[in-house]
């Protein structure tokens, strides 16, 4: 393959200390994929982030995890005990020349420290403080022991997923972490647009729930407006106004999800789909009818679930991948419903080179990550290296960058402040 | 230079529709960006017919999804097929700093209205191209959308219980990832061009910004060969995990417990029965193999609250726990979104009193809030052709005539 011509980053080197665990670890990989100098600062020993699994060949270890790795990389890393005087100098230093910081701890815990947002921006007015918290920095709740499945459930999410007979459920992978980083990057980009308009930072205070409660579109404003709950848990269909539709088909090798498609443009390939039925013998009861014209909301439940029933027995006698690709070349709207082989092994995704290898050198080989979500005329998402090591940049900043003696490093080591 | 709002001065013209774009646009405006959203009366924003409706309400402007994503805008109508509303759009893109839509590939093109016409106009004009899947690709003329999408992207394979078919979130999950992405490349987009004074074109696909919140899922395929299921609420680490039946009708608690000192905390709580003292249920990994039946004895005793009472009180021994909130909860009980004001109640002057939502970060220094409710479908064709393209009377009567 061609190499790839290189284009620059989106963001310039902006110094980026980011301060957080696992909560807030995705809001600094996204901002070094776009070109930023993230500095990973972790306790003595390492995040304990760095104990969550997967791990690298199912081998338990801080330098193995993949999800570590996956929201890490890109980072440079350093170790710093900032409950040490030591450590909040040296902490102190780093804030004075960064442009970002980025942190998930509990509320108060830095104020407490003297590293809060009221201190830092003392020392550097211009800096831009983001806090990554379940609820924010104060409320009632704002103390509150919330791992992922309290907060997708404080924010309504965990109440409308699951099926009607069993208890709701969550995503079996933490989500409230990635959406908040997300909604915290895009609240740091828009301090720092008026920073370098004004001169001034701020502090960015984001809260999961909040940003979870983005994610539900309809459940706040059908109770404001009809005083109603529309929505409980409906497994693989929609139910609204009345009507109840199938989302989730059983086909040969898996399911696909797919809406009958009815009064609305582009439902004339219904009639490709139903053709291809009836060469199998199958929807002849579908012949005929103006898919486009329909309103939905006059036809029988019954009517629906008969014509379901007929689609569904041709979905059995297919694969996701051969559904998916008819419905590709008949404009249809099924899509297959893809496990992480299936997303790796998408034409689509590998037509536009979306999967990227780095390289882990100390393990003897490159890993496939996740790779550019845009492309771009001017600029590229940068690839870069793996997650760091524990203190594997120690050097580079302490020594290179801030000026310290091996002789003062060594004692920094001996008191356990790096 | 200080300004109220930190996006003062910068200029959007939107041609994006339904959720995605129409979020990362309010977003803007909220932060006090100027945003023209361009409709045409063959085709309003479909949002515009989105329930729910007020009971007795319909029409183009009272749908509350559309309420709610469409604070702060400006709304004209323009006909893109006629060639006096391409040059209005012109004008329009003249003076802007972004333009965002996300048809689907191939329609800017076909209306004269791509990047390589849209940078004669505006030679450092960000434009950014949000599609399903992107712009090119074996799948990018499949028509698609959000509640089918995220079926691809692996997140519908993750939900629910290992024994049945996966469940269906009720809102289009990937819909609801892909507005922050935009904005991220918006905001990083406007850094660039202020350091390097170029625009850029941007073609930015959903499925890919998406899989990105399933890496560890998708890396333990591609590093360990192992594909990953749903598993109900089961979450490693954690004993007791899930969700549990409480006092009332479908009123439920969750409850999460990582170590030992936080089930000594949650027995406490519970009055320590004599079933927590079976060795079933000393250690984590006692706890973890005899999940089933600790499940069902947890329900036993959360039956008997409502999950309010249970929240508080495991909270305040320090036990993750809390109410699965419904939309009454949210909008009309959480404390902590009031003090928050994450809802904030507007009156539109046809649909009356509706809510829109805060973007989940406080700034300390500028406000993220509504500046206006949503326009009315064309409210602003006026407005914008006279106020702020500055036409004359004459040339406007010609332009809607």
């Amino acid at each position: 393959m061609a190499k790839r011509k290189e284009k620059p980053a989106m963001l310039d080197r902006y110094r980026v200390l980011d301060l957080t665990d696992d909560r807030g670890a995705f809001c600094g990989k996204i901002m070094a994929e776009l070109g930023a100098d993230v500095i990973k600062v972790e306790r003595p020993g390492g995040d304990p982030s760095r104990n969550i699994g997967p791990f690298f060949h199912d081998i338990p270890d801080p330098e193995k995890s993949l999800s570590w790795f996956a929201f890490n990389q890109n980072k440079r890393g350093i170790t710093l005990n900032i409950e040490t005087k030591d450590g909040q100098e040296i902490f102190k230093q780093l804030a004075r020349k960064a442009d970002f910081i980025i942190e998930s701890s509990k509320p108060g815990y830095l104020d407490k420290l003297g590293l809060g947002y009221s201190e830092l921006s003392k020392i550097n007015p211009k800096i831009v403080m983001t806090s990554i918290t379940p609820y924010g920095q104060t409320g009632p709740y704002s103390t509150f022991n919330s791992p992922d499945l309290i907060t997708m459930s404080m924010a309504g999410y965990t109440f409308i997923c699951g099926d009607s007979d069993r208890p709701p459920v969550r995503f079996s992978s933490d989500q409230s972490y990635l959406q908040s980083s997300l909604q915290a990057t895009v609240g740091t980009l828009i301090a720092h647009y008026y920073r370098e308009l004004s001169g001034e930072g701020q502090h960015v205070d984001v809260s999961m729930q909040e940003s979870m409660i983005w994610t539900l579109c309809y459940a706040p404003h059908d109770w404001y407006l009809l005083r109603q709950i529309l929505h409980t848990r409906e497994g693989s269909f929609w139910r609204r106004l009345g009507v109840t539709y199938r989302l989730i088909w059983p086909c040969k090798d898996g399911y696909v999800c797919y809406r009958l498609l009815m009064a609305q443009p582009g439902a004339e390939v219904m009639n490709d789909l139903i053709a291809s039925m009836n060469k199998e013998g199958l929807g002849e009861n579908m012949k005929g009818i103006s898919w486009t014209t329909l309103s939905f909301t006059e036809v029988p439940q019954e009517q629906i679930n008969e014509w379901e029933a007929e689609i569904g027995k041709y979905f059995l006698l297919h694969t996701k991948r051969e559904l998916h690709e008819e419905a590709v070349r008949q404009k249809n709207v099924i899509q297959p419903v893809n496990d992480a082989k299936d997303l790796y092994e998408s034409p689509q995704l590998a037509a536009r080179d979306f999967w990227v290898q780095i390289r882990h050198p100390e393990l003897r080989t490159s890993i496939t990550y996740p790779g550019p979500y845009f492309k771009s005329t001017e600029t590229m998402w940068q690839k870069g290296h793996r997650a760091p090591f524990i203190g594997e940049h120690n050097d580079e900043i302490y020594e290179k960058e801030l000026g310290f003696t091996v002789e003062q490093l060594a004692i920094l080591k001996k008191e356990n402040v790096i | 230079m200080k300004t109220k709002y930190a996006l003062e001065g910068l200029k959007v013209v939107d041609f994006s529709w339904v959720f995605t774009g129409p979020i990362v646009t309010k977003y803007l405006g909220d932060h006090g960006a100027e945003v023209i959203k361009i409709e045409s009366a063959t085709r309003p924003d479909g949002t515009r017919l989105m329930t729910p409706f007020r009971p007795g309400a319909m029409g183009l402007n009272a749908s509350g999804v559309f309420a709610n994503f469409n604070s702060s805008k400006y709304s004209i109508n323009i006909n893109l097929r006629e060639p006096r509303g391409k040059e209005v759009v012109k004008k329009l893109v003249e003076r802007a700093d972004i333009v965002l839509e996300t048809f689907g590939p191939g329609v800017m093109t076909k209306l004269k209205l791509d990047y390589d016409e849209l940078k004669q106009v505006k030679s450092d004009i960000i434009m950014l191209s949000m599609t399903m899947v992107g712009q090119y690709g074996p799948h990018s003329q499949q028509p698609s959308f959000g509640q089918v999408l995220q079926a691809t992207n692996g997140f519908v394979q993750l939900l629910g219980w290992p024994d049945r078919p996966p469940s269906l979130p009720v809102a289009a999950y990937t819909d609801f990832i892909a507005p922050w992405y935009v904005l991220i490349a918006l905001m990083a987009a406007l850094d660039f061009r202020r350091r390097t004074g170029k625009g850029q074109y941007i073609d930015l696909a959903m499925l890919e910004a998406s899989v990105h919140l399933a890496a560890p899922v998708v890396m333990d395929y591609t590093v360990n060969g192992r594909i990953q299921n749903r598993m109900g609420n089961r979450n490693p680490g954690y004993a007791p995990h899930g969700v549990y039946p409480c006092k009332g009708e479908e009123r439920w608690v969750a409850i999460a417990v990582a170590a030992d000192k936080e089930w000594q905390a949650l027995c406490n709580v519970m009055g320590n029965p004599d079933w927590t003292k079976s060795p079933k249920f000393d250690t984590m990994l006692h706890r973890t193999e005899n999940q089933e039946e600790l499940d069902r004895l947890m329900g036993k005793w959360t039956i008997n609250f409502t999950p309010e009472e249970i929240m508080s009180r495991l909270q305040a021994a320090g036990v993750a726990a809390g109410v699965l909130q419904n939309g009454e909860d949210l909008v009309d009980k959480d404390p902590q979104l009031k003090l928050r004001q994450h809802f904030v109640e507007m009156d539109h002057p046809e649909m009356g009193k509706h809510l829109t939502e805060r973007p989940p970060f406080r700034l300390s220094q500028t406000p993220s809030e509504p500046q206006r409710p949503f326009p009315s479908f064309g409210e602003h064709t006026e407005y914008v052709c006279k106020e702020i393209l500055k036409m004359g009377d004459a040339e406007f009567a010609e332009l809607i005539g």
